[in-house]
């Protein structure tokens, strides 16, 4: 009785349709579910994803390369294409990053920033009769450390013995195997500069990225540069900054001034991000599907019931409820359904979402990569109720308005 | 002092193809406490005229007035609230909310006005149904009452809000001799008792002689009875 009037008649034709209504609630319940487990499964993800970019590779990468062509001295004096270059052969110089001391100065100023730069070229090691091509990266150990993980990433040796030892090496775990090398042993390393090398095991390091573990050797970048015969040169300049955030104002500002190219690693990897957009965009398309034909079921018992209550729509005029509290009534139909529905629903996503959490992949040794990353947000929470509702609404919208218009007379006529 | 309800010079066409005219041009005062009944041959434009002076409908020309004032200018709101504080309706088939009880029936005019608390609106409705004989049968669903009891029970509903105007469409169509006699019974005491204005639409020659006031419809026009 303390119910308002309209409510009271809603919740009666909705009694009064049970199982169609159980359907069409059902109906939102499980739309609202999937999207919150399908949403914590992939935010989850992409930010886990995310995160292990940020957490392992540099936040800005400056290379030894121009986004633009040089242009030409020809063509600066006769500009609007009076000339036209063609077969140019660039000049067979070798690149490197010339002012490099300049740069990383520079970023050492930048506040919460941290810089080190590298030489990177290829090598063949030779172990036993074993020849493997590899990339052999110079670093400062002091430097790269406060960059990437590489310290933590050592699994026997240390970062610090490249110093303490004369050429001393770092390898990959899957390339030491493949070489079959152990800590302590001694290998040939021979550069394309015609430079040959004994070096010595000092560090085995393991990163979990294939193309590093399987290709990389480091060494100490004034060894590197010695061995490819170039003092004095880098070809990249890391940074890696206290919030990642910056790192496209801070790669533009870089690039800006010394010309190279500064990638943040929003643009490295933003073929990645593209996908997990359109990811987001299917996920929303699919659950707003779900929720599409929910609301067909809410739109149908709303009908339903409009058709069979025509009668007491008449009385319910010629009483003196206006067209408003006629709307109203089946409005708070679609509602209770659209509201009922999005509760369930939040239910059947908790659960769904525990069910993925404790499920377990055998992939690979390390336990955080032999389980779903779930994002429990509660803003999927309240997207998958605000468009259940939404839906709801305005599926029960449709059919309301037209039982507001019904004229009492044409009814009452109707039925005598 | 001004009729309660008033019709003048009103025409209802429906419009179309072929119009047809329901009211033909009917000029109606009555006043407080009278019982008018309404008689006329099938199709000759009772219940139009009934709808018209319920303000359920709108007249194609001529103007219907409530306790003196022109209804022509409201809005369907407007109309929906005069409905609502003026006037009760009673059709031939009896129209009660089939889930709601008959006690829950007679409070939604109550509870739509929202001038009195919930225990006062339930005394109310209960001394209404008292006074129709119905106390026994309050908490009972339409399907559990008789033809009579229903009907009953939406008098009762149409006097919840104490309205000036009770309008009934043949009522008693559908009831027999005894019930009929108690639905005309009632009328007359609300009518003669709480001054209440009842208009009634009725086919039958033995009900409409113990109205105050006849009024009979030939053709959508008044044949006698007119003046008043
Ligand atoms: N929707 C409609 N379309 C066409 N003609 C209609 C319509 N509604 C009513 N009429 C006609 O209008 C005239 C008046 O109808 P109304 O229902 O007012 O008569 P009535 O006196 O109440 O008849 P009854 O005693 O049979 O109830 C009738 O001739 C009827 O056929
Ligand atoms: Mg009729």
């Amino acid at each position: 009785m303390a119910l308002p009037l309209a409510l009271d008649v809603a919740v009666t034709h909705l009694l009064g349709r049970k199982r169609q209504t159980v359907v069409s609630v059902l109906g939102v319940a499980l739309g609202v579910g999937f999207f919150i487990a399908v949403a914590a499964l992939m935010q989850g993800f992409q930010t886990y994803f995310r995160q292990t970019i940020i957490d392992v590779s540099p936040h800005v990468i400056v290379s030894d390369e121009f986004r633009e062509p040089p242009v030409q001295p020809v063509e600066s004096a006769y500009r609007g294409g009076a000339v036209d270059l063609r077969g140019l052969r660039p000049e067979d110089e070798r690149r490197g990053i010339r002012d490099s001391r300049a740069i990383i100065d520079a970023i050492d100023r930048i506040p919460g920033a941290e810089v080190a730069a590298t030489l990177s070229g290829q090598v063949v090691l030779r172990f036993g009769g074993t020849d493997e091509a590899a990339t052999l990266i110079g670093i400062e150990p002091d430097r790269e450390a406060r960059v990437t993980t590489l310290a933590q990433d050592i699994e026997a040796g240390s970062l610090e013995r490249l110093e303490t030892t004369a050429n001393g090496i770092l390898l990959g775990r899957q390339l030491a195997d493949t070489l079959g090398a152990t800590l302590g042993d001694s290998l040939i390393a021979v550069t394309p500069a015609g430079v040959t090398r004994r070096v010595t095991v000092e560090g085995i390091f393991h990163t979990g990225i294939e193309t590093l573990d399987s290709n990389v050797a480091y060494t100490l970048l004034k060894r590197a540069q010695v061995m490819q015969d170039r003092i004095n040169v880098v070809n990249q300049i890391r940074l890696r900054l206290d919030d990642p955030n910056r790192a496209p104002e801070v790669a533009q500002r870089t690039e800006a001034r010394f010309g190279y190219k500064a990638e943040s690693w929003q643009e490295t990897n933003q073929n990645i991000f593209q996908i997990f957009t359109i990811q987001n965009a299917i996920m929303y398309s699919i659950v707003g599907a779900i929720l599409v034909v929910a609301a067909f079921g809410i739109f149908n018992v709303i009908s339903t019931v409009i058709f069979e209550k025509t009668r007491d729509i008449a009385i319910l005029k010629s009483i003196g409820l206006t067209e408003g509290d006629i709307r109203r009534i089946f409005l708070i139909e679609g509602l209770i359904a659209g509201m009922i529905g999005a509760l369930l629903g939040w239910a059947v996503g908790y659960g769904l979402t525990e069910v993925l959490a404790s499920i377990r992949f055998d992939f690979s040794a390390d336990p955080e990569e032999n389980r779903f990353h779930l994002d429990y947000s509660l803003l999927h929470y309240a997207i998958g109720g605000g468009f259940a509702c939404a839906a709801a609404g305005l599926a029960a919208w449709l059919p309301a308005r037209r039982a507001a218009k019904l004229n009492p007379v044409e009814i009452v006529r109707g039925a005598a | 002092m001004a009729p309660v309800l008033e019709a003048r010079d009103v025409v209802r066409v429906l419009p179309g193809e072929v119009p047809v005219t329901l009211v033909a041009g009917i000029t109606l005062s009555i006043g407080a406490g009278e019982f008018v009944a309404i008689t006329g041959p099938s199709g000759s434009g009772k219940s139009s005229l009934l709808y018209l002076l319920g303000l359920l409908d709108r007249p194609t020309e001529g103007a219907v007035l409530v306790e003196g004032r022109d209804t022509g200018d409201l809005s369907a709101a407007e109309m929906a609230r005069l409905r609502l504080e003026k006037l009760g309706f009673v059709f031939q088939f009896h129209f009660l909310l089939p889930e709601f009880s008959a006690l829950a029936n007679v409070l939604i005019p109550m509870r739509k006005l929202g001038r009195f608390g919930d225990a006062e609106m339930r005394d109310r409705a209960l001394a209404l149904l008292g006074r129709l004989g119905l106390e026994d049968q309050a908490h009972k669903r339409p399907d559990q009452l008789s033809g009579g009891q229903r009907q009953r029970v939406a008098i009762a509903r149409a006097l919840a809000n104490d309205p000036k105007v009770v309008l009934a469409d043949e009522p008693t169509g559908n009831l027999d001799t005894k019930n009929a006699q108690i639905v005309f019974d009632i009328f007359s005491g609300l009518a003669r008792d709480s001054g209440t204005t009842v208009v009634t639409v009725t086919h039958d020659e033995h009900l409409a002689a113990q109205a105050t006031r006849r009024v009979h419809l030939v053709d959508g026009r008044l044949v006698d009875g007119a003046a008043g």
